[in-house]
This record gives structure tokens, C-alpha cells and sequence, in this order.
């Protein structure tokens, strides 16, 4: 075990992964000599070489598209986004192309790869280098997306992603990218898709986050213990497929949901997880499920901490939820 | 301009020799492209380029500091954007990347705002909404910055378009780096401006890196100039470190365009002197010894090395001119530190032209609740 931040836990899984199988390639802009600009692909070029730790020409189309192909031949790719933000212009090869490939050939092809970027805010990026735009991909058919909230499931995620048969959009806050920091096994090992993890127990609401604001909901579910709300807080991990029985035991235990996201309300994927809830546990509910999330405006700058889901506007949720009869 | 001249600067290809070049580096002027600049003018822009240095010196200082967020300078590239910017005529607009604070001051932008925008205050032209650096000036024919690489130019090449559709003589200018030469709008903007001949110019500032990848990754083509070429969109490469050549290549593309004669493509041969931003280090990937020949390009030596030589602006006047421009820019830094940051309420307006129900029950919803612990300002 050794203590590490999530850049460190991504890294070293990438030179894992790249050791192990030469046909792992990453590619993006400057994850090459300067190793990203958040330093996650730091030493990989030192260690694997131009041919495999790519800087490639500035046009996300461009990396996406290529990567298809690489992938049709049989690589491995790993190209990174440098900001979720960025990741529009190679949207229609995402959602035409790498989405379909599987299903559009008969299963003949598959455009298996691992799209890393950062997502979310706090950072003071602005309405450019803070979105956090999961539901955009969930929405397509094909894809995996994957959202880890620290250094051990983040290094087991992202090799269970580049080992998985399917495209995985890998997206990492970077809010905490240096502050989640944690104890990581060393070596090879996968923490499995499609696994969430109750990281705090309680019998009173269930609070449903993942990235970085699952450090708030745990800053609000401690708060509200100390007014005796037992909080039940799960960390989704993996938001799609998702894995539902963790989710749907949670709320039969403790009838009260609330689910929080950095991400617009409006058709965020809490509009989704509340409708599964009442598709599947609707008579156990005890009372309305609640979204805590970023506003339906573009992600502002000055007022971004009031624009984010933070354990302020969580906790009067916690309690208000728990309290409602 | 003669139209020899003209003929000398746009080409049917680009080669890399044929640079447009007016003003030595050791002060001299080639009569050649001269664009005859009056000594008031010359002056003028001098001082509007020390401003502009000064300006990035000192946001640079306060993001050390942590009192603005973020600064995206100009350092080194001044001539390439002033320059362009004043060969602009009244009625033209300008579509920005980002690098181009020095343009928007030049065209009106007032400094007070440019420095609310680093402090995203009440005060913002864009109400804190964006990063510092990111920000508009209508009144200036500035377009809005954006982040995203590109997305400028085609909507420079449609409002010029649009211009022509509606007979206005009017042209616009818009400003990138060479990465994004590599984005699909670049290939979107020269093919769309080839077809329609539209009345754009469009200034590929060639500073040789976007961020840490440097020109050979963004291009196999010898020069970035040539890339207009295939679009059927006549191309020149200048020398961005020398104003007068930018100021007459620019307004040569001005009068190509204004003639119905359609777009052109200025590769503006200069240099990135500092990181890509504060966010960047460019020691990482850059080794110094790559700045010094550019050191002795500087544009603003440059103009100063002619200036000494006409006599036109004293040590003593640059001397002065420092010093009050380092009292303004710390009174106006002064006051926009202190104006207020934008309202709770100003982040639900302007997402749609009237606030629809859902946005006026979230506003009262975040009114009603309790403040974040840790606002920035
Ligand atoms: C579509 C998109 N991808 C990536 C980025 C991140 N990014 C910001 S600036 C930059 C480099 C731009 O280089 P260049 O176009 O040469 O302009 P310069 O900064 O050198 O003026 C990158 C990759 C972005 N802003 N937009």
C-alpha cells in the first residue's frame, strides 16, 4: 500500500496497463513531454515513447476518430479529453461512431476504448473547464461512464475500463484530483463496473453522489448525524450501467432518497435515478425523492460555490427529507 | 499601396522565405510595404503596446498573488495584435480568441472593465460569469471570448457573410492560434469563407505553441499560410513581431475584402514569450534557450529601436509614460478589487431573453437557503 492522490492512482494504472499490453496507446493534447495538464500522464512518455504517448494536432474530432480506427485494428486507445468541456466537437464520433459500432456491425467490430477527462467544478474554470456532462453520454445507447470519487477505486476502475470489451467514457473530478488521497495497493488489481459502495451506513435517508460531491454529501451526512439523521450516503462509482440493486436495498431501508449532482437539474441523471426508484421501490418511499444539483444556467464563475451542490444546500435536504412525514 | 505591391504579398503559394517584413531589427524601415504610419501614429501604438505589457505584467503579479484567478497574456505577441487591430477601419468587427485584451483596448474596450473582468465583479461586462480573460465589448465591435478552440472563426466568416448579403461594407477579423488551425472550424471557416467570398480576415497568430505542442504536431504543411491556399483563400505569412508589416498586410486583406475580392489568411509569424498562462510552466517542456533569438525581435524594442532613430520618443517620455500607467492600472486595480461581486440573482438572467418559471422558482430556492461557506471574493 502507498499513500497516493488520485493523479497518482490514474498514472499509475495507465503504466500498468501499458506495461502489461502493448497495445495500450494514450493520446490527447500535451499528455505528452509535460504529461497533461493536470501531470495525470506525467513519466509516460519518458517510459513508453512518442509511438505509444501521444501530443496530437489540437482537434478533438481528430483524436476520437482516430482512436476508432486504432481500436478497429485492435489497440488499445486511451485518449484523453484535456476538459470534459472540450469533448463537443468529438461528440459525433462518440455518439455515431464509438457508441454504435458494436451494435451497427452486428457485433463484428467494437470501438472498445477508454475516454479519460476531467469533469466538475470548483476550480474557478468558469463555464469552460467546469461541466460535468454525464448525462450526455449516459443518454447514448453503447457507452459506459464511469465517475470514481478516489485513488483506489480510481486505479481499479480505470483498469477495469481498459480491460472491458466496451467504450467507457472515464471522468475524473478534478476538484479532487490532489485532494482525495488514499491508500492504493500496488500492482495490478480492478475494482469491478457496475459496483456502487455504501460508504456511510444509516436507516434514515439514503443520499446518492459520486465524484466530488460525494466528499460533501459525507460533510452533510456527518452534520446531520450530530441532529440524529442517520444518512445513508452511496457512492455510484460507475453512473451507467448503474448498479441498481445497491441502490434500490438502500432506499427500501431507509424509504427517503436524495441524490446529488454538480450537473444541470433538468434531465440531469438524477431525473433518471429517481424514476428508476419509483419504477422499482415506489411503495417503500416515504417521501419525495429530492435532487440537490447545479442549476439549469451555463456553470458560472464568481458564484460557482453557490452554484454547486454543496454540503450547505445538502444538509437542509438531509434534514428536511428526513423529517418529512 | 501599390498594387505591385499587393501582388508581392499574396501569392498562389507560400513559401517559407516569403515572410513580409517592413521593419529591421535594427529600427530600419523597407520602403517596400511601408504602410506610411504618421509619427503621432507611430507613437501612439507604441504606447498602447507598453500598456498592454504593462497590463500582463501586473495581472501575472495579482494571479501570483491569488487575487484574480487566472490571466492569459499577450507577451511577445503585442505587434501581431495591435497591429492588425488598428489596420481595422471603423465599421469592422473583431471575432477574439483570447490572447487579444490589447485589440479590445485599442478598439474601446474601457481598462476599467477589462480589469472588472479579471475579478469577475459586479462591474464584469459578463457579470462574473466567465473566467477572467474571457469577456466581450459590443460598444467596441469585440466579439465574445470563448474558450473552446475555434469556434470564433466560423462565426467571424458568417457575420461577414452576412454583411455582404446585406451590402454592408464592413469586415471582420478574427484572431486564433496555429493549434487551432488543427480544430474543425478553422477547415469549416476558410472552406465556408472560400466558397461565399466573404469579407473576413483571419489572423493565425503563429506563436509556435499551443500550450506544450509545438508547430510540427499541428501541421505537415511547411506554413501555415499555405492551408488557405487549398481553400481558394489567398495567403500571406508576416512577420508578427513588426507592426508597420502587420499593419499593412492587414489592411491590404481590409481592402481585398472591401473590393468584393473575398477573404484572406495572415499567418503572423511570432512568438510565445511567456507560459501559455499562469496556469502553465513552460519550463516543463520548453528549454529557455529557444526564447533568445525572439529576444532580439521584440516588438516593442523594435518600434523603440525606430523611434530612437526619428527621435520621436524619449527615455525621459517612456520613463513618464511607465510611471503613470503603473499608478493608473494600481488605482483602477484598486477599485475593481473592491466593487462587489455580481448578484445572486444576475446568475439566472440571461440564460434565456425572459426568466422562465423553472429558473424563477431555483433563484428564490437558492435565495431562501443558506450561502455558501466559501465564495472566491
Ligand atoms: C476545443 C478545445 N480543446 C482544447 C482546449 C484547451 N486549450 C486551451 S488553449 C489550447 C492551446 C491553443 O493553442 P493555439 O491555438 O496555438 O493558441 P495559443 O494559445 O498559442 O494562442 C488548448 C489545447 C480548448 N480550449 N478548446
Amino acid at each position: 500500500m502507498t499513500q497516493m492522490n488520485m493523479v497518482q492512482a490514474i498514472n499509475d494504472a495507465l503504466r500498468i496497463a501499458m506495461r502489461k499490453d502493448e497495445r495500450v496507446v494514450v493520446m490527447g493534447e500535451d499528455v505528452g513531454k509535460v504529461g497533461g495538464v493536470f501531470r495525470v500522464t506525467s513519466g509516460l512518455y519518458d517510459e513508453f515513447g512518442d509511438a505509444r504517448v501521444v501530443d496530437t494536432p489540437l482537434s478533438e474530432g481528430g483524436i476520437i476518430g482516430a482512436a476508432v480506427g486504432m481500436a478497429l485494428y485492435g489497440m488499445i486507445p486511451v485518449p484523453e479529453i484535456q476538459f470534459s468541456d472540450f469533448i463537443w466537437p468529438a461528440y459525433d464520433q462518440i455518439v455515431s461512431e464509438v457508441a454504435k459500432y458494436r451494435y451497427r456491425s452486428g457485433g463484428e467490430y467494437t470501438s472498445k476504448m477508454v475516454i479519460r477527462t476531467p469533469v466538475g467544478g470548483g476550480i474557478r474554470g468558469g463555464h469552460y473547464h467546469s461541466q460535468h456532462p454525464e448525462a450526455q453520454f449516459i443518454h447514448v445507447a453503447g457507452l459506459k461512464v464511469v465517475c470514481p470519487s478516489n485513488p483506489y477505486d480510481a486505479k481499479g476502475m480505470l483498469l477495469a475500463s481498459i480491460a472491458d470489451p466496451d467504450p467507457v467514457l472515464f471522468f475524473e473530478p478534478k476538484r479532487v484530483y490532489r485532494a482525495a488521497k488514499g491508500d492504493v495497493p500496488e500492482g495490478e488489481y480492478t475494482v469491478p463496473l457496475e459496483s456502487a459502495a455504501v460508504v456511510r451506513e444509516g436507516q434514515h435517508v439514503t443520499v446518492i453522489a459520486y465524484g466530488a460531491m460525494l466528499y460533501e454529501a459525507l460533510d452533510a451526512a456527518q452534520k446531520a448525524a450530530e441532529q440524529g439523521i442517520e444518512t445513508e450516503v452511496v457512492d455510484l462509482r460507475t453512473l451507467w450501467p448503474v448498479d441498481i440493486e445497491t441502490i434500490i436495498a438502500s432506499v427500501k431501508k431507509t424509504g427517503r432518497l436524495i441524490i446529488v449532482h454538480e450537473a444541470p437539474k433538468t434531465c440531469g441523471f438524477g431525473s433518471e435515478l429517481v424514476s428508476l426508484v419509483c419504477e422499482k421501490a415506489f411503495y417503500h418511499l416515504e417521501a419525495p425523492p429530492v435532487r440537490v444539483t447545479g442549476y439549469d444556467t451555463p456553470f458560472p464563475y464568481t458564484l460557482e460555490m453557490e452554484y454547486l451542490p454543496l454540503s450547505h444546500r445538502i444538509l437542509p435536504a438531509i434534514l428536511d427529507t428526513a423529517r418529512a412525514v | 499601396m501599390t498594387s505591385a505591391a499587393h501582388e508581392s504579398m499574396f501569392t498562389a503559394s507560400v513559401h517559407d522565405d516569403d515572410v513580409v517584413r517592413v521593419l529591421g531589427t535594427d529600427g530600419t524601415l523597407d520602403a517596400r510595404n511601408d504602410p506610411g504610419l504618421s509619427p503621432e501614429e507611430v507613437v501612439h501604438l507604441y504606447r498602447h503596446m507598453v500598456l498592454t505589457r504593462l497590463v500582463d505584467d501586473r495581472l501575472v503579479t495579482l494571479q501570483r498573488q491569488g487575487r484574480i484567478g487566472f490571466h492569459i497574456g499577450s507577451l511577445g505577441e503585442e505587434a501581431a495584435i495591435i497591429g492588425s487591430a488598428y489596420a481595422l477601419r471603423k465599421q469592422d468587427w473583431l471575432f477574439p480568441c483570447y490572447r487579444e485584451f490589447g485589440a479590445a483596448l485599442l478598439r474601446g474596450m474601457p481598462l476599467e472593465r477589462y480589469l472588472d473582468n479579471m475579478f469577475g465583479n459586479a462591474n464584469d461586462p459578463v457579470k462574473g460569469r466567465q473566467m477572467p480573460d474571457h469577456y466581450t465589448c459590443k460598444a467596441a465591435q469585440f466579439g465574445s471570448v470563448s474558450s473552446p478552440i475555434g469556434t470564433q472563426i466560423t462565426q467571424a466568416v458568417g457575420f461577414a457573410w452576412a454583411a455582404k448579403i446585406q451590402k454592408q461594407d464592413l469586415v471582420a477579423l478574427t484572431y486564433f492560434g496555429e493549434g487551432a488551425t488543427s480544430s474543425n472550424e478553422f477547415h469549416n471557416g476558410l472552406n465556408f469563407a472560400g466558397v461565399f467570398k466573404t469579407p473576413t480576415v483571419f489572423i493565425c497568430r503563429n506563436n509556435g505553441w499551443a500550450i506544450s505542442v509545438p508547430t510540427e504536431r499541428q501541421t505537415a504543411s511547411r506554413t501555415f499560410a499555405e492551408k488557405g491556399i487549398a481553400y481558394g483563400v489567398p495567403s500571406v505569412r508576416v512577420d508578427g513581431n513588426d507592426l508597420f508589416a502587420v499593419i499593412a498586410v492587414t489592411r491590404d486583406a481590409i481592402r481585398r475584402a472591401s473590393a468584393g475580392e473575398g477573404s484572406t489568411l495572415i499567418e503572423a509569424i511570432t512568438y510565445r514569450m511567456g507560459g501559455h498562462s499562469t496556469s502553465d510552466d513552460p519550463t516543463r517542456y520548453r528549454d529557455k534557450s529557444l526564447l533568445d533569438p525572439w529576444a532580439d525581435r521584440d516588438p516593442l524594442a523594435r518600434i523603440k529601436r525606430y523611434l530612437d532613430k526619428q527621435g520621436w520618443f524619449t527615455d525621459a517620455e517612456e520613463q513618464k509614460l511607465r510611471t503613470e500607467i503603473d499608478a493608473r492600472l494600481r488605482d483602477l486595480v484598486e477599485a475593481s478589487e473592491k466593487t462587489p461581486p455580481p448578484s445572486l440573482e444576475s446568475m439566472f438572467e440571461d440564460v434565456y431573453a425572459e426568466q422562465p418559471w423553472h429558473l424563477r422558482e431555483q433563484c428564490a430556492e437558492l435565495l431562501a437557503g443558506p450561502r455558501a461557506p466559501s465564495a472566491h471574493h
